[in-house]
């Protein structure tokens, strides 16, 4: 072996290559897998049509509903209507370019980027894009996922490929073990905090370390999910028998011999002994607490054991100016410790945190105990077989109970193009994976949470950890 | 896709960085399904302030924005690009672009430059003494010029010559058609299908 060593972001861009750019231009890359939803496509096939273009690869295409769809009475007309002018708009298009769709009402549906690995159909290996920034969700089973404008889409659509520029490579190395009460969301908050949400651009990263490693593959989901908030399109984890373990018997993993053929290739998937990194980052495990956002970045987070911040304490004005605008918007004050913020709203949902280790991990700890008084939660299963799942286990009866709101799949409250909005004022703890200015509903606040600080902050009216609930 | 070549306009600044596509377009404006008449939606929230400044003269016919660091973070949607295309902006500048903004903004024809954050500055100093400032854009010379101060500015070369001959991204991917099928001719038979669909 007297080849250089690469890292696993190089290696799916070599078995990628359709075309070596020259004289600057991309590389071109064959694309595996193309997810649709209705917002990013509806123009897409509009540009097919004008152009006379097909499909060329509908057997690698699939189209779910989810940002649109309501997570209440699922059974009537969508209400609203833009949102069902453009839910009709996809069932059209996939109807008449023949491509696959898992419509409101099907036991497929649900947020894209859930129903992918789901119907085993991202696995290890694959290049897989949708008109969607957190497609990185896909990278944690060592595949090259990222997110695509339209214009990317109708590309795709025609072509199966994607003109792309190398990417730069970093290690985000997170050894150690995680304490009671933090989770895979804590880690993410915790590198964008330290990176910034520019730090990744430019970069694919690669999640490594120990405590990656012992991540279910929802845990690794929920972190490569987010790699898009520290600005890097793309981020990964090298394939293992927790992968292999979650792939085996879903519907669209291989069988027989094509399954030793597949794992044959697949243990090549890791960073060889000896490659460089661009660029490489360190977090403790051991010493992590839970994280939650104070701001209106998903970079402006602290310890929920800390306070809110001093904007006079930036030396870099550009990070003070945003530090005084956020609290403004946020109408918090320097100092404050976070577990006295008080919420209205707690959303347990989204492509980052409503698949069903999520629900499981939130209802162990609510079982048994009293909603807030005054405190709205709301529960969004990420697709409907994990709602159906959810059932199976009783975890809906523990919701209920509780008094949570348990509904049907889909984006929901993440950011509210459906009517699951948050009103002016409000303040939400939320599981989702951007806590921007209007995110949620105009005017609203959002502190992004992991599942467990969600349950704990709704049995306390206030940012609570798991710790805090106990007994 | 129109040839670009060199243009002037009224620059406007938006003294803010960070500024994410939430912030650009709210999702509540996705709902459409043309791709144009996105202008009401840019900055819609933030144009709710009377005082936002591309509400008033003369930045309300502004063509060139002039925007703090990390701009167009956030979410994938292109609709960020075609509502500050629909609002009249042929070019931004910025001293950091998030990747997915700055490649949809050159696959619409909208110019993303990079220049220093001391240009910037500069720059908002001179739209403060001057409102209503006229810069101009020399895409092919990568300037940024108004009265006897000239800005380089960085653009990817592919981008630059693309905007430049007007080339549609497809159309150029198609004359690679060969090398696609072959490379599909010696893909892996394990890789997934979602055709015909199992698991429902």
């Amino acid at each position: 072996m007297s080849q250089k060593p690469l890292t696993l972001a190089e290696k799916l861009w070599r078995d990628h290559l359709v075309v070596k750019g020259e004289n600057g231009a991309p590389d071109l890359l064959y694309i595996d897998l193309h997810l649709i939803h209705e917002v990013t496509s509806p123009q897409a096939f509009d540009g097919l049509r004008l152009a006379g273009r097909d499909i060329r690869r509908k057997d690698l295409t699939i189209a779910t509903e989810d940002h649109n769809t309501p997570t209440a009475d699922i059974h009537l007309p969508i209400a609203e209507p833009t949102s069902r002018a453009q839910v009709q708009a996809l069932r059209d298009n996939t109807s008449e370019f023949g491509v696959r769709i898992h419509s409101l009402g099907d036991k497929n549906q649900g947020i894209v980027h859930v129903v992918g690995p789901q119907l085993g159909l991202t696995m290890p290996g694959l290049t897989v894009v949708c008109g969607d920034s957190h497609t990185s969700t896909h990278g944690a089973f060592g595949s090259l996922a990222m997110g695509i404008g339209t214009s990317e889409v109708e590309h795709v659509l025609a072509t199966q490929t994607l003109p792309l520029k190398p990417f730069k490579t970093m290690a985000i190395n997170v050894e150690g073990t995680l304490r009671p009460g933090v989770s895979a969301k804590d880690i993410i908050l915790a590198v964008i905090a330290k990176i910034t949400t520019g730090g990744g651009q430019g970069y694919v990263l690669e999640y490594r370390g120990s405590a990656i490693r012992s991540l279910s593959m929802e845990g690794r989901m929920t972190i490569c999910n987010m790699s898009i908030e520290a600005g890097a399109r793309a981020g990964m984890v090298a394939p293992d028998e927790i992968t292999f373990e979650y792939l085996k018997g879903r519907p669209h993993a291989p069988e027989g011999a094509e399954w030793d053929a597949a794992m044959e290739y697949w243990k090549t998937l890791k960073t060889d002994e000896g490659a460089e990194f661009d660029a490489e980052v360190f977090i403790d495990a051991d010493t992590l607490d839970p994280f939650v956002t104070w701001g209106t970045n998903p970079g402006q987070g602290v310890s929920l054991l800390d306070s809110v911040p001093d904007p006079a304490s930036y030396e870099d004005p550009a990070l003070r100016a945003a530090a005084e605008r956020a609290l403004e918007y946020m109408d918090l004050q320097p100092g404050i410790k976070m577990k006295d913020i008080a919420v209205n709203t707690v959303f347990l949902g989204s492509c980052t945190n409503a698949r069903i280790e999520d629900l499981r991990a939130a209802a162990e700890i609510i079982k048994g105990k009293k909603k807030a008084e005054g405190v709205r939660m709301m529960v969004v299963p990420g697709s409907q077989r994990v709602r159906l799942q959810a059932e199976e286990e009783g975890l809906d009866k523990v919701f209920r109970d509780f008094g949570a709101e348990w509904r049907f799949a889909g984006c929901s409250m993440c950011l509210g193009m459906n009517p699951d909005q948050l009103g002016p004022g409000e303040r939400a703890a939320s599981t989702s994976n951007r806590n921007f200015e209007g995110r949620q509903g105009k005017g609203a606040r959002t502190h992004l949470v992991s599942p467990v600080v969600a349950a704990a902050t709704a049995i306390r009216g206030t940012l609570s950890s798991p710790a805090d609930v106990e007994g | 896709m129109e040839r670009i070549s060199v243009f002037s306009g009224i620059a406007a600044p938006l003294k803010r960085s960070n500024v994410d596509t939430d912030q650009i377009i709210p999702a509540v404006y996705l709902k459409r399904i043309t791709k144009t008449g996105f202008e009401d939606g840019l900055f819609a929230n933030w144009r709710q302030d009377p005082d936002f400044v591309l509400n008033n003269p003369p930045f309300d016919k502004a063509e060139v924005l002039i925007a703090g660091s990390d701009f167009g973070t956030g979410s994938s949607r292109e609709h960020a690009v075609w509502a500050l295309r629909d609002f009249g902006f042929k070019a931004v500048f910025s001293s950091k672009f998030a990747d997915i903004f700055y490649g949809n903004a050159g696959k619409q024809g909208l110019v993303a430059g990079v220049i220093t954050e001391a240009a910037i500055s500069q720059i908002w100093d001179a739209i403060d003494a001057n409102p209503g400032l006229e810069v101009k854009v020399d895409l092919p010379a990568q300037e940024l010029s108004y009265g006897d101060t000239v800005v380089p500015f960085e653009i990817d070369e592919y981008t630059k010559w693309r905007l430049m001959e007007g080339l549609d991204d497809i159309g150029i991917t198609l004359q690679n058609e060969k090398a696609v099928a072959d490379y599909e001719a010696r893909r892996e038979s394990w890789k997934p299908k979602t055709l015909p669909a199992k698991g429902v």
